[in-house]
This record gives structure tokens, C-alpha cells and sequence, in this order.
């Protein structure tokens, strides 16, 4: 579970100050799989940049299952992250230097996971999302759409409580979308509890619910026909 | 904070950084790292070696390894053949020369001065009165003969001048410095004077070393120094004692200083007899090493901070999504601080691979032409070793710093791309 209770953010520039989140009260069960979505400059992927712990609202709570996360420090933060969060980026950011398998272990071996099992655990993880066979690839090996997929494999190889994917289609074609969007639903069917930026309403209307955000407010939550 | 799990992580990104790095990345950095071991290794060996180079010509082609010479207060060591047999006896001495010496003039062109007004062609002079196979083998300063040849025990009336002695090798118009003009050479008759005794005498040869003091001499056959200045009682000015390898001088010293040589003579190590102003600078040259090494340092400082910042700033997105993913910042601290001490490793092993495996073996062969010594590359392992360790510690410092500056930016910035 993860909720948020009258969050804002607003940020400074040039002495203008300008409030992308006017108070967002929001919950997500476990196990929802929930797209957030509005035009642009709606404050979406700031949302989401507060809710993963990656940005620190002004002010208003942020709690995940039974943590008060906003009152942690930035190295209790980047722990939780490590541990509890999994995290897929519109341009999937991998780490260039790093084969998809090594992109994948490096976080397990963060939290102590022992090589081999963390190895193991990695492997499993890029098989699951059809990557068995591009393990020892440099991400400029890949094609953007496997990119995404190992991006995935890393975010959800050491099992997350939530799993964050900011426009994780944005940069894709059609076919390599519609393969994300698969795997999404597959993950969530596992009980696996996604909150997902998106501006595709095909994408969005996958998910659960929408949260449709503008100009810093939710300003509708839709569950959608299964 | 700098735990064994963030050294494991930061060695694991570390490795592969530099594993996948361009090639051309990783030799030009090692290359600017060799280069500043260079800079700190052999400039100041060169400037120490200049100094160096000198002294131990003085030693080889001079002195050698222990000097007996007369008291202060006497005219030539007393007693000489009794030291001699010292030596001989001494299972540690390996050779010896003893050497006559004396002050006079000699006097070129005498024949062809018109009046008596006329200056005469005429320097004073530093005799030396030698065994010439003895002095040879034990200063071989046959090599350095220019032109004619070096005497030989039969050798009468014959010498070699030293070539600070010549005009042609030494054109210095000085009052207080006078030189023979004109053409000197083998051949040429010269007038040499000690005391009241004058004698006419060929020039055999023309010695040019980068030693002054055998610059400065005329050297003859010993017979004839002594018949010059009627020193019938065979005791020497000066004894110059080469060692066995291995044995050190200062033991030789106190051993015959223990039989009593120093009631008659002076005996001293070539340090012993090494003038303060050599010890003086070779001091100073190795401050002035240390500045340039110094600067060399501040210049590894600046290259190693530019090349790791560059590399940091350019990859502050990943840096940001490492930090994002929950990768703890300070192994990412240390995967930098691996890369530096990897380029400083690399460079430095490098470099000693240079400078022991070529330039100091091919400087020793082939001494560095300077005006007044033949220069070597002084460079001791120890002082290596501690140039070595200086320059990883800085550029690990140096690499620390940048990557610091950047694994302290906001992570969400940084994934971003914003300022």
C-alpha cells in the first residue's frame, strides 16, 4: 500500500515559484496496477518522482505499507529504494558499461544477495521478460524495445513491493509497447502492485484505475473494465 | 560509510568502466599518467645526475675510492714507501697510483720571441709525476686523450698537457687566468719550469676530461718529476687506492689511520675528500628536483581531477540512476576513486618499466653531453617507490574529489539532466 496525503511540490525559477502538486491525496492498494495520466505539465511524473522517494515534496506525507517515508533521511531513502521499489524509466536507463545481466545483479548485490544467488536471481528475472538469451549484450547492443525489457528485469529482479514505470512506452514502436504493456499485465496478474505514468490512453486503459491529474490536482480516478 | 560492500560494489562498476572504456580513452590517460611519473622520476634524476655525473668522474679518473695526500704542513707524505708497502700488503687494495706533483710554469713559443719585452707564451701549471701504467689503471685517463697519446714508462721529456692549459681548448681571456696560445700540439716543444730548474720537453699528448684538476696538469713519467725536482727519497704527493668491490672505503680509512698513516698524511674516502660545494649541490639540485617534482604533482593533480571530472560530469544521468536504483553514493565514490588508482598504477608501472628497463640503463651507457659533467639518471628504487606512492595518493585524491562533487548533486536532477 502506498498513500499520499496533501502532497505538494512546487519549484523556483527566475523568483517565479510554480506549484506542480496542489495537494495530492492518494492511495494505492497492493497488488493495483494504476496509470497516471493527464496532458502535459500536469504534474504526473512529478507525482511519481515523490512517490518513488526520487524527489522530495514541500510539504505532505508519503506512507508505504507501514513506513512514514517522508520523514526518512536520504540514505534511509536510497535504502528503501533498494529494497522495497523497482523502477522503469522512459529511456530505460541502463547503465551503459554494464551487460543486461550485470544491470540486472547490481542491485541485489547492493542488498547482500550472495553472488551466485543474486547471479541466479538475475538470470530468472531477464528470463522472465524474454531476455535469456541477450544476457551478456551491452545495452547498445539492444534493440530499444529489449532495452526496456532488461530495464524491467532489473526493476523487478529482487521482488519490490511497488514497481514505478515512468512512460515506459514513450520511446517504443507499437510492437515493443504492446510487449511492455504484456509483460505489465503479467506482472500484475502475480500480484505485482504498478503505478505507471503514461499520456496513451490504449496503455492507461490496461491498468486498473487511472488517476487523471491536471494542473497539480487529481481530478478523476477511473477503474477500468477488466 | 566506506564499507566492504560499497568497496565490492564500487571495484565491480569500477572494472567494468575501464574494461569498456574506449581504448583510446584508457592509453591516453596512462600515457599523461607515465608522463607524470616521468616528470617526477627523471627530471630530478637527470638534475641530481648532472651533479652526479661530475662527482663520480672525479672518483673513477681522480681520486678513486681512498686518497692519501700529504699534511698541510708538509710538503709530500713522509715516509711514502713504507705507506706503499701498506697497500700492497692489504689483500682489500686492488690497485694503486702514487703520484709526484708540484707547481711550475711552462712556457710555449721561447724561441721565437723576438726581445726580451715581448710577453712571454707562459701559464703556471700542476706537475704530476706518474706511473703511467699504474695511473691508467687506475684512472684510465687514456680515454681521454684528444689528441697524441698517453705516456708511456720510457717516455722522456715527454708530458701531456691538461687542456685547460690551451687557449684552443679553453678561450677564456682572463687576467687572472692565463692559457697557452697559439697551436699546441703533438710534437711542439715546450719550455716547463720548477724552481730553477727549467727543461725543454715534447708534448706527447693533449688530455680533455670533465674533470678540472686533470685538466689543469701536465703529466710526465714519475723518474723525470722527481729528477726535476730532486726528490730522490721516493716519497709522493698523493696516492689514489682502488677497492676490491665490496669493501668499503670508510674501513680501509680508519685501518690505515690505525697503522699509523696519519701521523705522515691526510687519508681520506672520496667523500671524505669531496668538496662541501659538490655535497652543497648535489643538496641543491635535489631541492630543485623536489620543486619540479613538486609541480609535477600539482600538474598530475589538475590532469587526474580534469580527466575523472569530465568522466563524472558526462555520466552524471548514470550516476543519478545508480543513486535513483538505491546504489549507495559512496560506492559509487569508490568506483572513481579505483579508476584513479588503476590510471596511477598503470602509469606509474609504466614508467619504472621506462625508466629502469631503458632510460637509466641507456643514460648510463650514453651519459648526457652537459658542458661539465657527462650527466647520468640518478633515480634510487627507494626514492621511486616514494614518488610512486605520492603521485597514487594524489590522483586518488584527485579522482575522489570530482566524483564526489557529483555523487553529491540531487538525484532526480541528475537522471533528469537538470542543473
Amino acid at each position: 500500500m502506498i498513500e499520499t496525503k496533501n502532497l505538494k511540490r512546487s519549484f523556483f525559477s527566475g523568483g517565479v515559484e510554480t506549484h506542480v502538486l496542489r495537494g495530492i491525496d492518494l492511495r494505492v492498494e497492493t497488488g493495483e496496477f494504476i496509470a497516471i495520466m493527464g496532458r502535459s505539465g500536469a504534474g504526473k511524473s512529478t507525482l511519481m518522482y515523490q512517490m518513488s522517494l526520487l524527489d522530495e515534496p514541500n510539504s505532505g506525507e508519503i506512507h508505504i505499507d507501514e513506513h512514514d517515508v517522508h520523514t526518512m533521511s536520504p540514505e534511509e531513502k536510497t535504502k528503501f529504494r533498494l529494497e522495497k521499489l523497482g523502477y522503469v524509466f522512459q529511456d530505460y536507463a541502463l547503465i551503459p558499461d554494464l551487460t543486461a545481466l550485470e544491470n540486472v545483479v547490481l542491485p541485489l548485490l547492493m542488498q547482500e544477495v550472495p553472488k551466485a544467488k543474486a547471479y541466479e536471481m538475475a538470470f530468472e528475472s531477464l528470463s522472465k521478460v524474454g531476455l535469456g538469451n541477450h544476457l551478456h549484450q551491452l545495452p547498445s547492443q539492444l534493440s530499444g524495445g529489449e532495452q526496456q525489457r532488461a530495464s524491467i528485469a532489473r526493476a523487478i529482479a529482487h521482488q519490490p513491493n511497488i514497481l514505478f514505470a515512468d512512460e515506459p512506452t514513450a520511446n517504443l514502436d507499437n510492437e515493443s509497447s504492446r510487449a511492455i504493456m504484456k509483460i505489465f499485465l503479467q506482472l500484475h496478474e502475480a500480484g505485482q502492485t504498478i503505478i505507471m505514468v503514461t499520456h496513451e490512453e490504449p496503455y492507461g486503459a490496461m491498468a486498473e484505475k487511472i488517476v487523471r491529474l491536471d494542473d497539480g490536482k487529481i481530478i478523476g480516478i477511473e477503474k477500468n473494465k477488466k | 560509510m566506506f564499507s566492504w560492500l560499497n568497496y565490492r560494489i564500487g571495484f565491480f562498476l569500477a572494472v567494468r568502466q575501464i574494461k569498456r572504456a574506449s581504448i583510446w580513452t584508457n592509453v591516453l590517460i596512462t600515457f599523461v599518467m607515465v608522463l607524470t611519473f616521468l616528470n617526477l622520476v627523471v627530471v630530478s634524476g637527470i638534475l641530481v645526475g648532472l651533479i652526479q655525473g661530475a662527482v663520480d668522474a672525479v672518483r673513477e679518473h681522480y681520486i678513486s675510492d681512498v686518497i692519501i695526500t700529504n699534511l698541510n704542513n708538509k710538503e709530500y707524505i713522509e715516509n711514502s714507501p713504507a705507506v706503499i708497502n701498506l697497500l700492497k700488503k692489504d689483500p682489500r687494495v686492488s690497485l694503486y697510483t702514487a703520484r709526484y706533483s708540484d707547481r711550475g710554469t711552462v712556457e710555449a713559443d721561447y724561441k721565437t720571441r723576438i726581445k726580451e719585452t715581448d710577453k712571454a707564451n707562459i701559464t703556471s701549471a700542476s706537475f704530476a709525476g706518474i706511473d703511467p701504467i699504474a695511473e691508467e689503471k687506475v684512472t684510465h685517463l687514456s680515454k681521454f686523450i684528444v689528441e697524441g697519446k698517453w705516456l708511456s714508462p720510457g717516455d722522456y721529456d715527454q708530458v701531456v698537457l691538461g687542456s685547460y692549459l690551451l687557449k684552443k681548448y679553453l678561450p677564456i681571456e682572463s687576467p687572472g687566468f692565463v692559457t697557452l696560445s697559439g697551436d699546441i700540439r703533438p710534437g711542439t716543444k715546450v719550455r716547463i719550469a720548477i724552481g730553477n730548474v727549467t727543461r725543454e720537453v715534447t708534448v706527447k699528448g693533449i688530455v680533455s676530461s670533465k674533470i678540472d684538476e686533470v685538466n689543469m696538469r701536465i703529466f710526465m713519467v714519475d723518474s723525470q718529476l722527481r729528477s726535476l725536482i730532486g726528490r730522490n727519497d721516493f716519497n709522493v704527493d698523493e696516492i689514489s687506492i682502488e677497492l676490491k668491490p665490496g669493501f668499503d672505503p670508510a674501513t680501509i680509512r680508519d685501518s690505515l689511520l690505525l697503522n699509523g698513516v696519519g701521523s705522515v698524511a691526510k687519508v681520506q674516502t672520496f667523500d671524505d675528500a669531496s668538496p662541501k660545494f659538490i655535497k652543497d649541490m648535489i643538496t641543491t639540485f635535489a631541492i630543485l628536483g623536489n620543486i619540479f617534482s613538486s609541480l609535477g604533482l600539482v600538474v598530475a593533480a589538475i590532469t587526474i581531477f580534469i580527466v575523472i571530472f569530465i568522466n563524472a560530469i558526462t555520466r552524471r544521468k548514470f550516476i543519478g540512476i545508480l543513486k535513483g536504483i538505491g546504489i549507495s553514493g559512496e560506492a559509487i565514490e569508490i568506483s572513481y576513486i579505483f579508476q584513479s588508482f588503476f590510471y596511477a598504477i598503470m602509469g606509474s608501472v609504466l614508467g619504472l618499466l621506462i625508466v629502469y628497463g631503458i632510460l637509466q640503463p641507456y643514460i648510463a651507457a650514453n651519459p648526457i653531453n652537459f658542458p661539465f659533467s657527462d650527466g647520468i639518471l640518478v633515480a634510487p628504487v627507494s626514492s621511486s617507490f616514494f614518488r610512486l606512492s605520492l603521485l597514487v595518493l594524489v590522483t586518488i585524491i584527485s579522482g575522489y574529489i570530482p566524483a564526489r562533487m557529483i555523487v553529491k548533486k540531487n538525484t532526480l536532477d541528475s537522471i533528469l539532466g537538470r542543473n
